[in-house]
């Protein structure tokens, strides 16, 4: 088999895994060798669905064992076989970065044989890469479930990001769609990872040139749509595992119906991008804007509203806050005002220490008054046009618009004798 | 100072230069109503005065920004010299006088007309220069690396350390044939900007051809169908850098582009990787 089709086949396998950032560790180049890797990370392309490229993503071997019912890589799926050499991933990896197309190497593997020989198949890579060929660029390696410790600590040495996918959301799930993998399986190595890094965060503090162990952090994936948890589940499991794991990312994968299963949505379904798109807003209130998950979503509105993101969301619940003064709110207030972020207000604590700042200022601070002026006032003026006391007249004027009817449900003739979930099912067995 | 505000300078168009600018401006008390360098063309009757560049003086501003304003001034005045800004002396010159006044805290004061200016054009640049550290695509000659780039701002100086470090046991070269400046990095470590008219790189060889479909190939695979969304990618990635990242060359965009330049109107994709028949890239001075 050619090198052509080997990368398209273990390119395509790989497609699926969302995580392809390049972030989390500063690594100086080095006299005579190739690389160096940069702390906010290097986007190289963007593909044709908009994502970024910045890492060669592919499984080193696409030849499974195991028989998910969601992969595309099951063992009893009728696809094409590759596994490349560590010589032609390598020698592929080494050429691609010198010519800048891409910031490292992802490398992911469906099982081979059994866990641990998969994991000396990657070792040997990354080996080679690290070792013979000097390589300092970024690496991001996938940790196979059930593989033994010592594989994986020495899986951690030679990369800078490891990545455990946790794959769906609930144990419950996971029984039903992946007999093979369980949460102990899941959540060992991930704890392992975890253990590594604050151990060698200790050792680093004694000795400078300590070894680094997975310097870059770990993170995890998993699959949005394919199982029935609500959104608030999701985000409740995304929030522990930042607590419990220290994770640095938890990226969300919209299921793209691939096989037919009994347990799965069905093959014309579409993908559940804009659930996706908010559950990832959302994250970004996690990590940078100070809020809690059951802030975000509480039980009484378990998942999100399509038209409104997160932050508008909440701060439309919570009207008895608003609006604050900009002049005189805590940092931790002004991250919770829409159309105010990280950046922008940074850049208004640095500002009002020096001139009272109007909204003319705001906009040359990069706020988007568009959502901001009806949750703010600057000198005690408000901005807002409508009185803000209604919340659903805010909403009206800040949803989003442009979100296709597709992706929120059609809107439809209501019509006094509409014809029931029952009548349906008597249509199909003739009794209408 | 009295404001005369009808008198135009026009300097060498140098950093030093404009440095110089500054110091005239002091020394004769007086606010210039444009700053040219001297090859734009001239388009006022308003009085001249050429200021030439003298090292000392230049020196002296050069040395009084980081210590009567701040060391961030400095950088972002250095910065927004490279940027794209229309009339950026002037803006510049706005800026130190502000900052002069002031002090340190000419930095904090971003609401402010002359440090936002400047403060959004750097940004732009800094912006520009990150992006480029992504989507410039060398090729290979023989174990010689040269890249061409087209960026609106002259974002050399901001690319170079990157560049140097990452690829510090290759000899490169990196050319930008929109504001004709280029760099030339060699293993040894030594690099130097360069000023040419005109760079030609040679054919592709079969080896470098092969790489180019390979990453062509994991590009095209590595799109998720049933997503396309060709909207996000032109935000991210915008279609001014096209012409020059590899695996876009068989884009519908870049193919209509390099028509409507055979056709004869505007010439930007000249020199680029592939156009020469030379063995090594080839510097006309």
């Amino acid at each position: 088999m050619d090198l052509f089709t080997k990368l398209e086949i273990l390119t395509d396998a790989a497609k699926y895994d969302v995580a392809c950032t390049s972030s989390g560790v500063d690594r100086s180049g080095e006299k005579g060798k190739l690389g160096s890797a940069v702390a906010c990370g290097i986007c190289h392309s963007f593909a044709a669905d908009g994502r970024c490229i910045s890492l060669l993503k592919v499984l080193m071997s696409n030849d499974c064992a195991f028989d998910c019912s969601y992969c595309v890589n099951r063992r009893t799926s009728d696809t094409r076989r590759a596994t490349f050499t560590p010589e032609e991933l390598c020698s592929l990896t080494m050429n691609f970065y010198r010519r800048n197309y891409i910031e490292g190497l992802f490398l992911s593997s469906a099982v081979v044989k059994n866990p641990d020989y998969t994991c000396e198949l990657m070792l040997g890579t990354l080996r080679r890469l690290r070792e013979e060929e000097g390589f300092r660029g970024y690496i991001h390696v996938k940790a196979i479930p059930g593989a033994s410790p010592a594989l994986l600590e020495q899986l951690g040495g030679l990369a800078d990001r490891m990545s455990v996918n946790i794959e769906l959301p609930s144990q419950k799930s996971l029984a039903l769609l992946a007999p093979q993998k369980s949460r102990e399986k899941i959540l060992g190595p991930m704890a392992q990872i975890r253990d590594g890094i604050r151990e060698n965060g200790k050792e680093l503090v004694k000795y400078r040139h300590a070894p680094k162990f997975v310097p870059a952090g770990q993170s995890t994936q998993m699959i949005i749509g394919a199982t029935p948890e609500s959104d608030r589940q999701i985000l409740l499991l995304t929030e522990g595992l930042y607590r419990k794991y220290t994770l640095k990312r938890v990226f969300f994968s919209a299921y793209i119906p691939m096989v037919n299963h009994r347990n799965l949505p069905a093959r014309n379904t579409p993908p559940p991008l804009l659930r996706e798109h908010r559950l990832y807003q959302a994250d970004w209130l996690l990590r940078f804007y100070g809020f809690r998950a059951g802030e975000i979503l509480d039980e009484n509105h378990p998942d999100f509203d399509p038209l409104l993101d997160p932050k508008c969301n909440w701060a439309l619940n919570h009207m008895e806050q608003f609006p604050v003064e900009v002049n005189r709110a805590p940092y931790e207030m002004l991250l919770r005002v829409p159309g105010v972020g990280v950046r922008s207000a940074k850049r208004i604590l640095s500002a009002r220490r020096y001139a009272a700042l109007d909204f003319e200022g705001l906009k040359k601070l990069g706020v988007v008054l568009k959502r901001a002026r009806f949750f703010l006032t600057c000198k005690g003026k408000s901005a807002s046009p409508l009185p803000t006391d209604n919340p659903l007249v805010i909403k009206g004027t800040i949803c989003e618009r442009g979100i296709s009817q597709r992706q929120i449900g059609a809107p439809e003739q209501l019509s006094l004798f509409a014809p029931t979930k029952e009548d349906q099912v008597q249509c199909l067995t003739g009794q209408i | 100072m009295s404001y005369r505000t009808n008198l135009v300078y026009r300097y060498d168009g140098s950093f030093s230069g404009f440095l110089c600018c500054v110091f005239q401006c002091f020394q004769n008390r007086e606010l210039p109503g444009a700053i040219e360098p001297w090859d734009a063309p001239q388009e006022t009757l308003f009085p001249i005065r050429e200021i030439e560049t003298i090292p000392e003086q230049a020196q002296r501003v050069d040395r009084s920004i980081p210590r009567k304003i701040s060391a961030e001034a400095y950088a972002l005045v250095r910065d927004a010299f490279l940027t794209c800004l229309e009339e950026k002396e002037l803006k510049m010159l706005r800026f130190l006088l502000l900052g002069y006044r002031v002090g340190p805290q000419v930095m904090q004061l971003l609401t402010d007309e002359r440090v936002h200016v400047l403060d959004r054009a750097v940004f732009h640049a800094r912006h520009e220069a990150h992006m480029l550290t992504g989507f410039l695509r060398f090729s290979d000659y023989g174990g010689f690396l040269a890249a061409e780039i087209g960026p609106k701002n002259n974002v050399m100086p901001l690319l170079a350390p990157h560049f140097c470090e990452r690829f510090s046991c290759e000899d490169f070269l990196i050319w930008d044939s929109v504001h004709h400046t280029g760099l030339l990095h060699q293993k040894s470590g030594e690099y130097r900007f360069f000023e040419a008219d005109r760079v030609e790189l040679p054919q592709p060889d079969e080896n470098e051809q092969q790489y180019r479909e390979l990453w062509k190939r994991f590009y095209q695979t590595i799109a998720v169908e049933g997503r396309e969304n060709p909207r996000q990618r032109r935000t991210m990635m915008a279609k001014r850098y096209w012409p020059w990242i590899t695996e876009m060359q068989e884009d519908p965009f870049v193919l209509r582009q390099k028509n409507r330049e055979r056709a004869g109107s505007q010439d930007i994709l000249k020199g680029t990787v592939g156009a020469g028949t030379q063995s090594l890239p080839n510097v006309v001075e």
